[in-house]
């Protein structure tokens, strides 16, 4: 069953499109994580579906509701965690979990033990007297996270929820979401990264307000035509604009490694060993690997190469 | 609904009480600035400092300069000796007035003339100058009734009234004239505008800035809901603030209370009534706290000067006087001089309690319409 789906939801600032008539649908129990780098109109399509922000053109709707028509109904539907963190620093965390239980008017019959069991999967119940704003940042998403889903919501909207937070906190995070997907909440996450891309069960590539890639992750990373070589060699900057010139494929450095996407396996090899050889520049290694999504990302992407 | 606004209520009155910066700026400051500005703002004119230039040097002069010090009006500062010294004086500061008198002063008097006295003043400060004026011109004339009196006694034999007609002024409501029992109760007003108007104007700014509004505007929050909780507990601080003030005056400055203390509250909830409106639109106009400040300053500056706070709105061309009835305090300032001083009955005060209610009711209505439950 769909619990989200857009037609060709578009919104514009001005002469900039943020958002470009973009359509896909998201099954219930899902997590889908909207992946592009920063300007790519990840907050708007968040604030577009949770209908805090109204479309230019386009529809879309949540839970069978229409984000327009019927916004507030949606609301007790979704919970929504902002980029920035939305909650108030000058209230503790139980102060912040009851603002928003009375906001969502939760029934006060198991409210007590709807937040006992919040503050314990968040590891928040010993800081429940201490002031959001002391919090760290981890424990801030996770109050967040906590308050967004004070009311039991069909939606979960996290609008890069692990942006600034450290990797253990990450993974428990991550932990907390699969937990909730257990319970057939559907998560639409925007993020960044692309490990985080990695854990979602379908992701959208967006970029420049236009979704590039709609698929499972290995499904985006099969995008990818041709093959992937990994080559590791001398002066590893001079080769890739050597690489570069002589037009073999696009070509991504990583570090130490080059990456070289090209159509065909057997000829892409030999004309990068004779690029080098010509070039003078000794070859270490040369092999073909698996892309990542970021090598679909730095690639496939225009504009998006390193 | 109630439940939702309750919780608002209660969310804003713990960030307001919990910061301390707060409190001293809602209870604090408004005790401080009236109990300094309740001294400080007065037009009353007395000991203003005079010099005498006598060269005549007689009982004559002297009994003239006596009834001026005499008067409460002026402090004789110095006797001076010389002509550029007149200017000197006047120059520096030292005195606002001189009282020049010629040599043949008591001559000319006792030879049944008239006798030249020359007063100077420093005619900078308009409104001391004009009084003190007032003031010399009442004493030359006690002193010319004293000694006409004298000298119809002296050549006709017989005592003689020298006014036969005499009007006796009687002020009405503030008997001995007592600025300060004009001016504290203004003061009350100025400083429940200040208050309410600021916090009022920053309050939905803040919450727009710091990024707690996103997060309000997915809940399920009617707009009435969220724009009431903002506005009461300001409400209720402005209604403390009021008392607290109200006890200062009548009890440490002495300024009467004669009317229906009610229509005090009830004056007041209308006028916070147009002052959290006006906070509230500023607020829905400004993108950031330091915008919503700068433009409740620019609203409060004229709003203060064409109010009738220190000048008269019927001493205002004809146009200001129309822009005044956009002002709220205008309305404010003759409710509660009215119910300190004058004890007037709501038959006489529902003008100006309407003018707040509709003041008030389209300002508040004009931010609710303005506010909106979306980005951007």
């Amino acid at each position: 069953m769909e619990t989200l789906r857009t037609q060709a939801l578009t919104r514009r600032f001005g002469d900039l499109v943020a958002l470009d008539q973009l359509t896909l649908a998201v099954e219930e129990g899902e997590i889908f994580g909207l992946v592009g780098p920063d300007g790519a109109g990840k907050t708007t399509t968040m604030r577009l579906l949770t209908g805090i922000l109204e479309p230019s053109s386009g529809e879309a709707w949540v839970d069978g509701l229409h984000t327009v028509r019927e916004t507030e109904a949606i609301k007790d539907r979704i919970g929504y965690m902002s980029q920035r963190f939305g909650l108030y620093p000058d209230l503790t965390v139980q102060e912040n979990i009851d603002f928003y239980a009375d906001l969502y008017e939760v029934p006060k019959a198991g409210r007590g033990e709807r937040m006992e069991r919040l503050l314990a999967f968040s590891n928040l119940t010993p800081f429940r007297r201490r002031q959001a704003g002391n919090l760290s940042g981890g424990m801030k998403q996770k109050l967040g996270l906590a308050c967004a889903l004070i009311h039991t919501p069909r939606v979960l909207f996290l609008d890069e929820p692990t942006n600034g937070v450290d990797p253990v906190s990450r993974r428990d995070f991550w932990r907390i979401l699969y937990q909730l997907q257990q319970e057939r909440v559907t998560i639409f996450v925007s993020t960044a990264y692309l490990d985080e891309a990695e854990r979602c069960n379908r992701i959208g590539l967006l970029h420049q307000g236009r979704l590039m890639a709609c698929d499972t992750v290995d499904g985006v990373k099969g995008l990818l035509r041709g093959a992937l070589l990994e080559l590791r060699c001398e002066a590893p900057r001079p080769a890739a604009r050597l690489l570069r010139e002589a037009a073999i494929g696009s070509v991504a450095l990583f570090g130490d490694r080059l990456h070289v996407l090209v159509e065909d396996e057997a000829r892409g090899r030999q004309a990068v060993e004779a690029a080098l050889r010509a070039g003078g520049i000794a070859l270490r290694e040369l092999r073909t690997i698996e892309p990542s999504l970021e090598d679909v990302f730095t690639s496939a992407l225009p504009g998006g190469s390193a | 609904m109630l439940e939702r606004l309750i919780r608002m209520l209660i969310k804003e009155f713990i960030q307001v009480l919990r910061n301390p910066r707060m409190r001293a700026v809602l209870f604090v400051m408004p005790v401080a600035q009236v109990i300094i500005i309740g001294y400080a703002v007065n037009t009353d004119v007395r000991h203003v400092p005079m010099a005498v230039y006598d060269l005549d040097r007689t009982p004559a002069t002297r009994d003239l300069v006596a009834r001026f010090e005499g008067s409460g009006c002026f402090d004789v500062v110095r006797h001076i000796g010389s002509e550029p010294e007149i200017q000197e004086i006047l120059d520096s500061g030292e005195a606002k007035a001189v009282l020049r008198l010629n040599r043949g002063f008591a001559e000319a008097l006792s030879g049944g003339g008239t006798a030249q006295a020359q007063f100077l003043l420093d005619g900078s400060d308009s409104n001391t100058a004009s009084v003190a004026l007032t003031y010399a011109a009442q004493i030359s004339g006690d002193f010319n009734r004293a000694l006409l009196g004298q000298r119809f006694a002296r050549t006709a034999g017989v005592r003689v009234d020298a006014e036969p007609v005499t009007v006796v002024s009687r002020a009405w409501f503030n008997a001995n004239l007592d600025s300060r029992h004009y001016f504290v109760p203004g003061v009350l007003a100025m400083i429940v505008a200040v208050l309410t108007i600021i916090l009022s104007s920053m309050s939905i700014v803040r919450e727009r800035e710091v990024g707690t509004m996103e997060q309000i505007m997915v809940t399920p929050i009617g707009r009435l809901e969220f724009i009431l909780g903002k506005t009461i507990p300001f409400a209720m601080i402005g209604f403390v603030d009021v008392a607290i003030i109200a006890l200062i005056s009548v009890f440490w400055f002495q300024v009467p209370l004669r009317g229906f203390p009610p229509y005090l509250f009830l004056g007041t909830a209308l006028y916070l009534l147009s002052t959290l409106g006006i906070g509230l639109f500023i607020s829905t106009v400004s993108s950031t706290q330091q915008q919503a400040m700068m433009t409740a300053f620019f609203f409060m500056l004229p709003a203060f000067m064409l109010s009738g706070f220190v000048y008269p709105i019927a001493n205002m061309p004809k146009i200001v006087q129309i822009l005044t009835l956009l002002n709220p305090i205008r309305y404010y300032l003759v409710i509660i001089r009215s119910v300190f001083l004058k004890d007037l009955s709501l038959g006489v005060l529902w003008p100006q309690m309407l003018g707040l209610l509709l003041l008030g009711g389209t300002m508040l209505l004009l931010a609710a319409s303005r506010f909106r439950k979306t980005m951007s």
